[in-house]
């Protein structure tokens, strides 16, 4: 039994340690990388990583609204942003000097430690105290936010929508642009 | 699921918001400040999930879907200004965005 308890309780604090570390790594490399594509790369790792932490430290739900919302939506528009600016020409250009796995070598190694964390405690974990003393359910979450906390939620709602009107007027194809075109085609049409 | 050292806790979280301050104050591309940003959003969220396993309280996880939902506010606009930026000078300097009027 003792040997049970020291098994199980010991490393999973390592484990969170080890997360915090791919965490803290992973934010470096975002923080210091040249360029664009990488950086979003270990920036995926590090937001996988920051779940990970967050379930070591009795949020489940948190960390996978972590996921789902921050590496599975904010991310993408990362990306989507990053291809709008053209980096695709870069890239061909550059092809040559960051061809084959470097690129991938970092962030996929980081990925597969946080994924053998992910291994390991689905497989040990009947030996480990699940519903241990830390452990806050989503369950209490929703009722605390749709209770005291409604008024923060809809503000929330306020703001994404005003997230949203700003997005699509800034984003937009503007009139200076067209005015611009128009100039060129008038300018075409003098000569 | 374990009872963590709120030191430790707090420890990374000022780790991972030092190094985002440090990217946003730093980095020239507006695109970098933008991640930098997500990082120290993410400390701060680390700190307060933290909190809220210590004291057993679940408001630390409703803090966080707030600072989640601030983010997707925070990207969604700072993007669209990248794009309008690029746009416009082609270029993602951030000194740019003193002219950007209108």
């Amino acid at each position: 039994m003792n040997a049970v308890t020291t098994n199980s309780v010991i490393p999973l604090e390592y484990l969170f340690y080890l997360a915090g570390f791919i965490a803290i790594v992973a934010s470096l490399k975002v923080v210091l990388g040249k360029h664009a594509v990488h950086s979003l790369l270990y920036l995926i790792v590090s937001l996988l990583a920051v779940a990970v932490c967050f379930y070591f430290m009795g949020a489940p739900f948190a960390a996978g609204l972590e996921v789902i919302v921050y590496a599975g939506a904010i991310l993408v528009l990362f990306v989507f942003a990053v291809m709008m600016f053209g980096l695709a020409e870069d890239e061909e250009k550059h092809a040559p000097h960051t061809s084959g796995l470097t690129i991938w070598v970092g962030p996929s190694a980081l990925a597969f430690a946080l994924l053998f964390e992910l291994i390991y405690i689905i497989n040990n974990v009947s030996q480990h105290n699940v519903t241990a003393i830390n452990h806050i359910s989503p369950k209490q979450v929703g009722s605390l936010l749709y209770g005291p906390y409604l008024l923060a939620v809809e503000i929330a709602s306020f703001l994404l929508l005003a997230g949203l009107v700003a997005g699509y007027h800034f984003a937009k194809p503007n009139i200076d642009d067209k005015r611009v075109s128009d100039k060129l085609v008038s300018k075409g049409e003098s000569q | 699921m374990i009872a963590l050292p709120f030191e430790h806790i707090l420890i990374l979280a000022t780790t991972l918001f030092l190094i985002g301050f440090v990217g946003v104050i730093s980095r020239k591309n507006t695109l970098f400040i933008l991640m930098s940003l997500e990082v120290m959003l993410n400390a701060v969220g680390i700190a307060f999930i933290g909190a809220g396993s210590v004291w057993q309280q679940a408001d630390g996880q409703v803090m966080f879907i707030l600072i989640l939902t601030l983010a997707a506010a925070e990207v969604a606009l700072g993007l669209a200004l990248l794009i309008r930026l690029q746009r416009k000078f082609q270029s993602l300097d951030i000194d740019i965005l003193n002219k950007l009027r209108g």
